[in-house]
This record gives structure tokens, C-alpha cells and sequence, in this order.
């Protein structure tokens, strides 16, 4: 099944399990995330999709008795080697969350900075900088004269899109999306998903939805879990017209048992 | 079948679309044997009343479509949903040309019934019938959800164009033998010639159920090899025998009747005549 993806694939999860404490949450997940694409990952509450991508940047392991098997490949080299550093895996792979959260009371110029500087890093000309990452979030022109404000006085798109600014600072190679609009209305979801599409000439990305109707729109590829297993993988014009397996045709047409 | 929607509102809406379909099929059915009647006992009343039919056809096209549509805007189905329920859009269309090719077959029967009649019209009722049948079985299909079911019927459409080529050339005779024939033989002809769209459209709606259970788009497939063994080429110009389809040859199965088809027809053209 869809060899070009295994071949282009960015990242790679091989045979992924994943428990909380002695609640096994993913079972042997073996899936491609194919570079410059989105892939889309759905299912219901508790099928783990969430799990999967925090196990992908390492972040599953930061809860108390959380633990994986199985192995994740960036660029072929596994994330959870004994030589890697955690820290420098959630640097190329970026992770953007549910609930936008800024710094609420850091200014946009600095929350934009605030990955780099807790890095130790500052940028040779800043305000250049600032804006390059702000354009790519398709926030510069709304915020361009407001640098100075409180991340926290920003509508709830545009807190959100300065979180996508703030994960692009860091120059990710793979940009991880839990629910990005969930707590969005409708323009500002399309200003989202409009910035997904065009982040998707630099980044690889992996988005996590509940809206099928989002997992149409902007994904390339597109995943079906349900309880901790992958039930399908495939395009997403095959999965939202003809999908094989019967669980994914009756999720997505709204048939749940 | 799947199994329900959750949403049971949803599902219902489904099932009205499925027998809104299923009731245009059914009248198409009543007007094509209603019309046969109205020929065969020469009952131009019942005719009339036929054409009536057609309307209710037309109201139900509209209900459909308008029903499609609010499914598409507000359920935005997907998936086997997304297939049914454009399908549903274009099968509609094909019953409602099939009323209105039932209106044609009353009008010309109507006008037939002016006339003394030129012959018993049984090869008609029979086409009438095997035409009837298909439309039948691809709701059956449809219904069922069987695309085996489905692909059958497109292969019989061959035996409804057999007869058209039969009855076709039967009539010739009629028109070459008396010029006083050819209104009548020219309606019986078109009468035939309803009947075979009739049934294209019912293979156009098997086509569209085998897309509907298998996602797999049949259509125009070896068309382009069908058409080259049909298509007649007009007598060459110097009158030296024409080599007309070698694939048609290469198959042997209508080449008898076509070769004696095209006899016939050089001999209403005659000789000398030529194309424009």
C-alpha cells in the first residue's frame, strides 16, 4: 500500500506502542509521514491519536508511567536512540496545541523570540527576523503595528497563529498540530487551514482532528485510528470517497456503532 | 448494505432520495407498457392519458434534486454516501429523459392511431418489453446494491439495439415497397428508436449503481472499439466495392445483419446517388 509514501517519508513510526501506566493507549502503529505533505490523523475520542504524536516528539514520555516501544525514524535515524537529546528531537519536530498558548503577558515581538532565546540563541537582526516568521504565519499584517502588546490581547486566531509563529522560530523540520482550531470560529479556522496549506511547501506536517471535514480539506495523506490502532491509511481523495475498510467508511459517514 | 446513520434524520433523508427514484422508475415503466397498450389496441384515450405521466416524473426530478442539494450543503456526506448521492443526481436526470421519451412514443402512437394500421407492431411490444426489463432490473440493482446485478444489464443493451437494426430494416422494405407507407414506417421507426434510448439510459443507470457499490467508474470503456465496428462508410465514388469493417468481421456476430443492412441501403440510394 502506497509505496511512494514509505518512500518520501520525513518520519516514520514502526510498530509504536504506547501505554499510561498499564493502559495500553497505542497498538504497533506502523505509519509514514511523507515529507512537505499534511498528513491528517482522525478517529474518536480515545483512539489515540493525540497519544501518537506526542510519542513522535517525545513528548508522550514527559507523563508519569507514560512509556513506548517500538521506534520512531526521523530521516531514517530512530527519536528514541540512547545518544539523542529529547530536547533537540522537539526543536526539529514542533508541536502546536489545542488551546492557544501564547505568553500572555510577553509581547508578540517577544513571544515570537522566546524559543530561540530560551535556546540561548539571538538572531543577528531581530525585527527582521520577526517579520519573516510572522509572514510565514500569516499574522505580520494584522500584528505589524502591535508588536508590543500582550501575546494575551490577540483574538483567539491570531493567539493561535503567533503559537504556529512561535514554532516556526525554531525552524522545525516537522510541524505537529493537536487540534488547531478547535477553539476557533470558522474564519479563523479558514485562516489556519488556509496557512497549513502553504506551510506545507517547507514543512512536513501531522495534524490531529475531530472534524472530518477539516481531515478533508487540508490533508494530503489521512489516517484512521480507533481504539490505539491504525485501521487505514491512505490519500485522502481514496479515504473520503472510496475507503476499504468498513470501521472508516462507517466513522467518517457518521455510522457509529 | 451499511449499517444506519446515527443521525436517523440523515438517513432518513437518504431513504427518500432512494425512493423518490425508485417511484420515477416505476412510472417510466407504467408509461412504456401503458403506450404499448394504447398501440396494440389502438386506444389513442388511454394514450393521452399516458402522457400525464410524464409530469409526475418531472415534479419527482425536482423534488429529488432539491433534496440532493440540502444533503450536500448540510450533511456534507462523504464516502459511500458522497457516490449515492451523486449518483442519485444523475440517474435522475436519465429517468426524466426516459418520460419524455415516453411522451414521444404516445405522440407518435396517437398519430399512428390516424391511421389504418400498416402491420401487427409485435416486434415493438417486444423490444418495448426487453427495454423494460432493464430499466426494472438496474433499480432492482440499485435497490440491492449489487453491481454483479448491475453489469449484466449493460451487456444486454446490445439485444435492445439488435432489435432496433431488425425492426429498422423490416420497415425499410415497407417504404421501398409503397411510398404511401413511409408516414407510418416513419413513426413506427422513431417508436423503435425511443424504446432503444430507453433502454441506453437504463444501462447509463446500471453504469452509475456499479460506481455507486464499487467506486469504480465503468463508463466509455471500449467505446472507441464499438464505435469503429459500427460506423458505415458511404459507397465509394467510382461505385468499386467498399471493404467496410474489418472488426466487425473479426467479432462475425451483427456482421450478417449489418452487411444485409447496408444492401438495403444502397439499394434505396441507388447507384448514382451521392453523398453532399
Amino acid at each position: 500500500m502506497l509505496e511512494s509514501a514509505e518512500a518520501s517519508a520525513k518520519m516514520r513510526a514502526d510498530k509504536l506502542s504506547a501505554w499510561f501506566g498499564d493502559k495500553q493507549a497505542l497498538r504497533s502503529i506502523s505509519l509514514p509521514l511523507v515529507e512537505r505533505k499534511v498528513t491528517a490523523v482522525i478517529g474518536p475520542s480515545g483512539c489515540g491519536k493525540s497519544t501518537f504524536i506526542r510519542c513522535l516528539n517525545r513528548m508522550h514520555e514527559v507523563v508519569a508511567g507514560a512509556r513506548t516501544a517500538g521506534d520512531v525514524l526521523l530521516d531514517g535515524k530512530s527519536v528514541y536512540g540512547a545518544d539523542v537529546d529529547p530536547v533537540r528531537v522537539r526543536r526539529r519536530v514542533g508541536m502546536v496545541f489545542q488551546k492557544p498558548n501564547p505568553f500572555p503577558t510577553m509581547s508578540v515581538r517577544d513571544n515570537v523570540l522566546a524559543g530561540l532565546r530560551l535556546s540561548g540563541i539571538t538572531p543577528p537582526d531581530p525585527d527582521a527576523f520577526v517579520e519573516e516568521v510572522l509572514g510565514q504565519a500569516a499574522l505580520w499584517d494584522e500584528v505589524k503595528d502591535a508588536l508590543d502588546r500582550p501575546g494575551g490581547a490577540l483574538s483567539g486566531g491570531q493567539q493561535q497563529r503567533l503559537c504556529i509563529a512561535r514554532c516556526l522560530a525554531l525552524e522545525p523540520e516537522v510541524v505537529l498540530m493537536d487540534e488547531p482550531c478547535s477553539s476557533l470560529d470558522p474564519v479563523a479556522t479558514a485562516k489556519i487551514e488556509e496557512l497549513i496549506h502553504d506551510l506545507r511547501e517547507r514543512y512536513t506536517i501531522v495534524v490531529v482532528t475531530h472534524s472530518m471535514q477539516q481531515a478533508a480539506r487540508v490533508s494530503d495523506y489521512t489516517a484512521f485510528f480507533y481504539l490505539g490502532e491504525l485501521v487505514e491509511y491512505d490519500l485522502a481523495d481514496v479515504i473520503f470517497t472510496k475507503p476499504s475498510d468498513p470501521r472508516t467508511e462507517d466513522y467518517i459517514t457518521g455510522r457509529f456503532g | 448494505m451499511p449499517r444506519l446513520h446515527t443521525d436517523r434524520l440523515y438517513e432518513g433523508e437518504l431513504r427518500k432520495i432512494r425512493e423518490m427514484l425508485l417511484m420515477m422508475g416505476a412510472k417510466v415503466e407504467e408509461m412504456l407498457s401503458h403506450a404499448m397498450r394504447a398501440l396494440i389496441e389502438r386506444d389513442s384515450e388511454l394514450a393521452e392519458r399516458t402522457l400525464y405521466i410524464d409530469r409526475q416524473i418531472n415534479r419527482l426530478e425536482i423534488e429529488v434534486d432539491d433534496l440532493c442539494l440540502r444533503v450536500l450543503a448540510r450533511r456534507q456526506p462523504v464516502a459511500s454516501d458522497l457516490r449515492f448521492v451523486t449518483m442519485a443526481l444523475k440517474v435522475v436526470t436519465d429517468l426524466e429523459r426516459m418520460g419524455d421519451l415516453g411522451v414521444n412514443i404516445c405522440e407518435r402512437v396517437i398519430e399512428l392511431n390516424e391511421e389504418p394500421p400498416l402491420k401487427p407492431y409485435v416486434e415493438v411490444v417486444n423490444m418495448a418489453e426487453a427495454a423494460q426489463e432493464m430499466l426494472r432490473e438496474a433499480l432492482d440493482a440499485f435497490v440491492a446494491g449489487d453491481a454483479e446485478r448491475a453489469l449484466a444489464i449493460v451487456e444486454r443493451d446490445s439485444k435492445v439495439d439488435a432489435y432496433y437494426g431488425a425492426i429498422f430494416r423490416e420497415l425499410l422494405t415497407y417504404m421501398m415497397e409503397n411510398p404511401r407507407n413511409i408516414f407510418r414506417a416513419t413513426r413506427v421507426q422513431s417508436i423503435a428508436k425511443y424504446i432503444e434510448r430507453i433502454a441506453d439510459h437504463s444501462t447509463n443507470v446500471a453504469e452509475m449503481v456499479v460506481f455507486m457499490v464499487r467506486g469504480k467508474d465503468i463508463r466509455h470503456v471500449g467505446k472507441l472499439e464499438r464505435r469503429s465496428a459500427h460506423s458505415s462508410k458511404p459507397p465509394a465514388e467510382d461505385g468499386s466495392e467498399v471493404d467496410p469493417r474489418p472488426a466487425a468481421e473479426k467479432s462475425g456476430r451483427q456482421d450478417d445483419s449489418d452487411a444485409s443492412l447496408r444492401d438495403v441501403m444502397s439499394a434505396v440510394r441507388g447507384p448514382q446517388s451521392r453523398r453532399p
